[in-house]
């Protein structure tokens, strides 16, 4: 549970995303892509969900990519080499289905693209043709880049305000793929609302699509519900029936709402401590 | 002339709904030794039947009237690991005190006359623990090299790991959460059983040698196989029951409505009361309604509104649930602290559909009203929905208590472990042996959600077993 590597991936304009490698041998030698873990900064600290973006097996580490939105991964964003995480146990959740789909579309945005590396280099090595759209407010905020385009066969770039690739949505590029050739998989990876469109235009078009849901969690084995979506009608546990879901059937209002139970407390705790 | 039961210390209502401390405050030497000498001292007594593990109760009472605690600790630790922690949460009177001679015959649960045998174990059990007594290791070597892997340590896995450690065996206990202790650290409120009670059982473990390895979920970061490979001789299971039950009603998934053991693992494990020095969060609720009438409902209640109280708002926290007092499974004790705190009961009530504001947040319970009908296969009464019965009630949070299913992780990574209709484990009644040669049982994975004493017996069971196995293996 030993920091022992710390890289700012980006820190611009207020948004700070930030990369820790942990010695954890036991998750790194059982971890898969698309598994996540749960881990607190200290000891006060809240149980929170993180997709593990690299497991080194023969090095015995892990790697987790953040953005600092809320406390706790603020708090997260404060340590350091050298320290010591309070909790962290996985590997959590059924690892992505990994096989020979054919051709396949991987849709990630902000730093949900850090979540699809590990998808697209394990569906690549499966013989996938990978093409990948990466979705960003604008330049400076597009993280995993090169790393995403050594893993894909074509990348696709999508800002919102035009600064780099190409002006507009993920969706839109989508929908240009889509409606000119037939794709046999979708993996999308992002905020909700992103997702959420995705499986919108996917749907018309079709074609498979897995969303990597980030429910609220506390225990994350199964044992409380807070991570409860409704996926087709029936109630799912994201943390031992997900994390991916099959994005048309995914109650997407619900969970935009359930995921803000807690907003005041989120503002009041960041309020009481500005220095984070 | 007869004596009256000694009535147990309590914090005054008022006040302990404004904090978590412990609510009974145990017997004091002379309250016990009164208590202690009200026992009939039965020529055949029934208590010990009514007792999961079959405390000597009569020799253990016996020994507070002759002052020598030492002994009646002893006593009790013969057949029980832990008694400051069952002498707090055992359900006394569907057990040892519904046996007990004083009880009257066909009374549902114990009678008041009923001797307090839980109070008295408790203090014995402090006595123990406020003057560090030890049970004496009883190391035997042909077992002493061997080591076996407690899977969970809650009430089972540690009562298991003490009774191996014991022989000499070498113990590691795998612990899926950042804290040990199972449902007794993440679901009983402190104001039930206090941190430092469970902390002195499991630092008596640490004594002996038990290594705990929190943190670690065996079924993800191990598999039972590679357990073996490592070079466990044998593996306990102590999983617990922790998959909460809803009630499959519309609007189950709004915000504000909780599992309960969600609500209980924030507030208990996670300290969430403490919020926002403990940086977990709970919401709190001007009218909470608990659904269920068990335990877990009447400790999710009394969280409710304790939450309530320390953040300043009207007490309102109502109970309801589909039958009567009469068969409300929780401790009868527990429903009448709840009660003097001001918890409210609906009774004969069943939700329908919860209704929810614009942000997806509730804010009302469809409920019908229901009578009792036929028992059904449990042996209570059977309720029955009166139509046209249909009521709303106002609810702004609502903690869902009707039930917990076997923990699955474990067992969905391990096909070969054999489980029934309800997802628990089969084992062998006599061995608490698995499917899996070598793979042992106990605790609510084994007979669903059941008491911390009952996941003791069968844990004790199972350690017997594991030790006539390697007492042979190492002959």
């Amino acid at each position: 549970m030993k920091i022992i590597n710390k890289k700012l991936i980006n820190d611009v304009g207020g948004v700070k995303i930030t990369q820790l490698d942990i010695i954890s041998p036991d998750i790194a030698s059982k971890a898969l892509p698309g598994q996540f873990v749960m881990l607190m900064a200290s000891e006060k600290g809240e149980r929170i969900p993180l997709t593990l973006v690299n497991a080194d097996k023969d090095k015995g580490v892990v790697s987790l990519i953040f953005q600092e939105a809320g406390f706790t991964t603020k708090s997260l964003g404060k340590l350091n080499p050298g320290d010591t995480l309070y909790s962290l146990v996985g590997p959590l959740g059924h690892p992505t289905e990994i096989k020979k789909f054919g051709k396949v579309i991987l849709v990630g945005g902000g730093v949900g693209i850090a979540e699809i590396l590990p998808v697209a280099r394990a569906l690549k090595e499966a013989g996938n043709h990978i093409v990948t759209i990466l979705g960003s407010r604008n330049k400076d905020l597009l993280i995993l880049e090169d790393e995403l385009k050594s893993a894909s066969d074509q990348v696709y770039i999508m800002t919102d305000d035009g600064s780099y690739g190409r002006k507009g949505f993920t969706t839109d590029m989508l929908k240009e793929l889509l409606s000119k050739d037939k794709y046999d998989l979708i993996y999308s990876v992002g905020p909700i609302p992103m997702m959420k469109r995705v499986a919108l235009v996917s749907k018309e078009y079709n074609t498979k699509t897995l969303v990597s849901l980030n429910a609220l969690m506390v225990d994350a084995t199964g044992m409380c519900g807070c991570c409860r979506v409704t996926v087709s009608g029936e109630v799912k546990f994201s943390c031992v029936d997900g994390p991916d879901f099959d994005g048309h059937g995914v109650d997407w209002d619900e969970l935009e709402k359930r995921n803000k139970v807690y907003s005041l407390q989120e503002k009041h705790i960041c309020n009481l401590f500005p220095a984070l | 002339m007869k004596k009256e039961p000694v009535k147990v210390k309590e914090a005054n209502a008022e006040i302990r709904v404004g904090n978590f401390q412990e609510v009974v405050q145990g017997y004091s030497e002379e309250e016990a030794l009164l208590e202690a000498s009200r026992c009939l001292q039965c020529k055949n007594p029934l208590c010990s039947s009514g007792c999961p593990v079959g405390i000597d109760i009569k020799k253990f009472i016996f020994h507070i009237t002759q002052k020598d605690y030492q002994a009646a600790y002893l006593t009790i630790k013969e057949k029980n690991n832990f008694p400051s922690i069952c002498g707090r949460v055992c359900p006394a009177e569907y057990q040892c005190r519904k046996a007990c001679i004083l009880t009257k015959k066909g009374s549902p649960f114990a009678s008041e006359q009923a001797i307090n045998i839980h109070f008295l174990e408790r203090f014995v059990g402090d006595f123990g623990k406020n003057n560090n007594l030890d049970v004496p290791q009883d190391n035997q070597e042909k077992v002493s090299q061997f080591k076996v892997a407690v899977v969970g340590s809650g009430p089972a896995g540690l009562c298991c790991a003490g009774e191996l450690a014991r022989k000499g065996v070498k113990v590691d206990i795998f612990e899926s959460l950042h804290k040990t202790g199972g449902v007794l650290r993440y679901g009983i409120p402190p104001f039930r059983l206090p941190w430092d009670v469970l902390d002195f059982e499991t630092n008596y473990l640490k004594k002996l040698g038990v290594n705990f390895n929190t943190n670690f979920l065996v079924g993800k970061a191990k598999t039972l196989k590679e357990l073996f490979s490592q070079g466990y001789a044998k593996i306990f299971l102590g999983l617990g029951a922790g998959v909460p039950s809803f009630l499959g009603i519309k609007g189950e998934n709004l915000c504000n409505i909780y599992s309960v053991n969600e609500f209980l693992t924030r507030v208990n494990l996670m300290s969430a009361y403490k919020f926002p020095e403990f940086h977990t969060p709970v919401n709190i609720g001007k009218n909470v309604l608990i659904v269920g009438g068990g335990n877990t409902a009447m400790d999710s209640a009394r969280v409710a509104l304790r939450l309530q109280k320390i953040n300043g708002l009207p007490l309102n926290t109502t109970v309801i649930y589909r039958r009567t007092e009469m068969e409300m499974p929780a401790r009868r004790l527990e429903i009448e602290h709840a009660r003097e705190e001001g918890i409210k009961f609906e009774f004969l009530v069943q939700p329908k559909e919860f209704i929810g504001d614009e942000k997806g947040f509730v804010k009302k319970l469809i409920c019908l009203r229901s009578k009792l009908g036929e028992p059904d296969s449990s042996g209570r009464r059977r309720p029955v929905i009166i139509e046209g019965s249909e009521f709303e009630i106002d609810c702004d949070l609502s903690v869902i208590a009707v039930g917990l299913k076997a923990n699955q992780i474990l067992i969905n990574a391990t096909p070969e472990l054999k489980t029934d209709k309800y997802s628990d484990l089969i084992v062998d009644p006599e061995s608490m042996e698995s499917s899996i040669k070598g793979v042992f049982a106990g605790g609510d994975i084994v007979g669903g959600e059941g008491t911390v004493i009952e996941a003791m017996g069968m844990a004790k069971k199972a350690a017997k077993a594991i030790i006539g196995e390697l007492t042979r293996k190492g002959e």
